[in-house]
């Protein structure tokens, strides 16, 4: 360990201290009841640890740290106040990735370097270089594609045979720096080069439907590459704060492939889709339109009506209009709950942000297992902009790629209204046999607009 | 801090991670997965010292582009989870306040 690194009471203390704070802020963010005041210990625990770092021992090029933090905080704290609540998922890729370079660049600072003692160090340096690396490409693209800036899933033969071809390269040249074989300033670039095109060619054929649990993932592994800087670098408020997002991260990601009923290896490996192309033409009878005033006095005399929100919702912004809609309907008399699918829109508890936005009260929103059961009473199911997490074929079909993964049984209803733009498929590429059933009636248009125009139709009854 | 030590911190602080987020509700899986990714913020702290310690432009230049997005990363993260555990109020408290449209 370099003298200067010599640990300091002070900073030791305070490291302590943010830790501490960090993992109060963790565990108060995981109820609603005091999630708030959550991310203000965190913060805290943040904000002291960054300041009790500029009395570093040894720190020099004040002049370099002061902008770039102020470019980098100024840039991330105008795009996050601007930012639509839907939206938030591709923001919290883009600012996770972030973290996944920077935890890269420490690492390239250190190799580059290459003064840093023994092996076990250099060793912690290349596996948390290549994953902040492979995150910070992974995260760009999960970015570009919740943005809608890449929208086709980029796929051809042989390209798996292609990443472990790259990710074997990319694993010997950092075994040579590791092992202080050749860590010469080609090696080191040439690694980081691979290790970032990797992150680019692994993340480019997944489907946007795998999305959250893509997004998840590297979560996880930029809490690892922290942790593991954190060892290089001999700080233990890095170690345990990457850690411990490691772990969580990686639990979160479990949670969210079970709901989809995948593996990770299945998500990473498999190009989603591929399969759904065969098995489409399947889908017999028609796809029958409705208008929105029938559809509002179907509503207006149901004992019980259960809304299936989906990413078309966020899309639209419809949260407010549904909210309202539903208002109108429990003043008349009418059950209303609202149906949430684990990985409806494009991260879990999505569609939970989006309604709680809205002012949609906890105890009307229900989980799949509370409500399936409900469906066979209901007497409208309205699906707002949400496919895959309600196509019958799921249970049904075992051709169709998302086969056996836990769907919410909408069709069970008495009737199903699908708000829908237009006439696709949803994000999986999969028809859906849900729109062909008899007791299914089609309104098209935006969301929002079709909310609106249910409201008059209910306030016209 | 030895190795082992170390070894050790790394254990307990995974299962602590492991514990804290595995009774969480799933309304609250988007806002904990953004303070997750706020928390690893805390890379800003090592950038800052690599650059601290940085010498030649090369190792400066990294060094500053690690700076910059850990400051991304921590500030970003703070912001967007701090706007989403906003709209997370108790019952009372909302009736009161309108919303907009």
């Amino acid at each position: 360990m370099p003298e200067w690194l010599a640990p300091d009471l002070a900073i030791q203390g305070s490291y302590f201290l943010t830790a501490v704070l960090f993992i109060v802020g963790l565990k108060r963010m995981s109820s609603p009841v005091s999630a708030r005041s959550g991310i203000l210990w965190a913060g805290a625990g943040m904000a002291v640890a960054t300041l009790i770092t500029f009395l570093y021992p040894g720190m020099s090029n004040y002049g370099l740290i002061l902008p770039a933090m102020f470019v980098g905080g100024a840039l991330a704290w105008w795009s996050g106040r601007r930012v639509a609540m839907t939206d938030m998922p591709q923001m919290i890729a883009l600012y996770n990735g972030m973290g996944g370079g920077a935890a890269a660049a420490i690492a390239a600072v250190e190799l580059y370097r290459g003064e840093t003692a023994s092996y076990a160090t250099t060793t912690l340096a290349v596996a948390g270089g290549i994953i902040g690396a492979i995150s910070f490409a992974g995260s760009g693209i999960a970015f570009g594609k919740l943005q809608g800036l890449i929208t086709r899933s980029i796929r051809f033969r042989g390209q798996q045979v292609l990443n472990l071809l790259l990710l074997a390269v990319t694993l010997v040249l950092g075994a040579l720096v590791a092992a202080h074989l050749n860590a010469s300033p080609a090696v080191v670039s040439s690694f980081f080069v691979l290790a970032l095109v990797l992150g680019l060619t692994m993340t480019l054929p997944i489907g946007g439907a795998d999305m959250p649990v893509v997004i998840s993932l590297y979560n996880a592994l930029t809490g690892l590459a922290v942790g593991f800087e954190g060892f290089v670098l001999n700080n233990a408020a890095m170690i345990i704060a990457g850690t411990v997002v490691g772990s969580a991260g990686t639990l979160l990601t479990q949670l969210m492939a079970r709901a989809m009923n995948r593996s990770l290896g299945n998500v990473l490996f498999s190009g989603f889709g591929d399969t759904g192309a065969a098995a489409t033409g399947e889908v017999t009878g028609s796809l029958k339109p409705i208008e929105a005033s029938d559809v509002g006095v179907m509503m207006a005399f149901a004992q019980k009506v259960i809304i299936v929100p989906g990413y078309g919702m966020a899309v639209a912004q419809a949260q407010h209009k549904i909210w309202e809609l539903a208002q109108l309907l429990i003043d008349r008399g009418v059950t209303v709950r609202f149906a949430i699918h684990p990985v409806a829109g494009r991260m879990p508890g999505h569609m939970n942000v989006l309604l709680a936005e809205a002012g949609v009260p906890y105890d009307l929103i229900s989980d799949l297992d509370e409500i399936n059961a409900e469906f066979e009473t209901a007497d409208v199911a309205l699906i707002i902009g949400a496919n895959d997490v309600v196509n019958p074929v799921a249970r049904t079909d075992k051709s169709s790629p998302i086969y056996g993964m836990p769907i919410l049984n909408a069709d069970k209803a008495k009737n199903v209204i699908v708000i829908k733009r237009g006439k696709g498929a949803g994000f999986s590429g999969i028809e859906n046999a849900l729109f062909y059933l008899d007791n299914t009636r089609m309104l098209y248009g935006d969301a929002q607009k079709a909310g609106a125009e249910l409201i008059q139709a209910i306030k016209a009854v | 801090m030895t190795g082992i030590v170390a070894l050790y911190i790394f254990m307990l602080a995974a299962f602590t991670g492991y514990e804290v987020i595995s009774r969480v509700p799933v309304i609250l899986h988007t806002p904990l997965m953004s303070g997750s990714n706020f928390v690893h913020g805390i890379v800003l702290v090592g950038a800052m010292v690599a650059l601290g310690s940085a010498h030649t432009p090369l190792e400066k230049t990294i060094g500053c582009l690690g700076v910059l997005l850990a400051a991304g990363n921590a500030v970003g993260g703070y912001v967007v989870t701090e706007r989403m555990l906003e709209m997370f109020k108790s019952s009372g408290a909302r009736s009161t306040q309108k919303r907009k449209p």
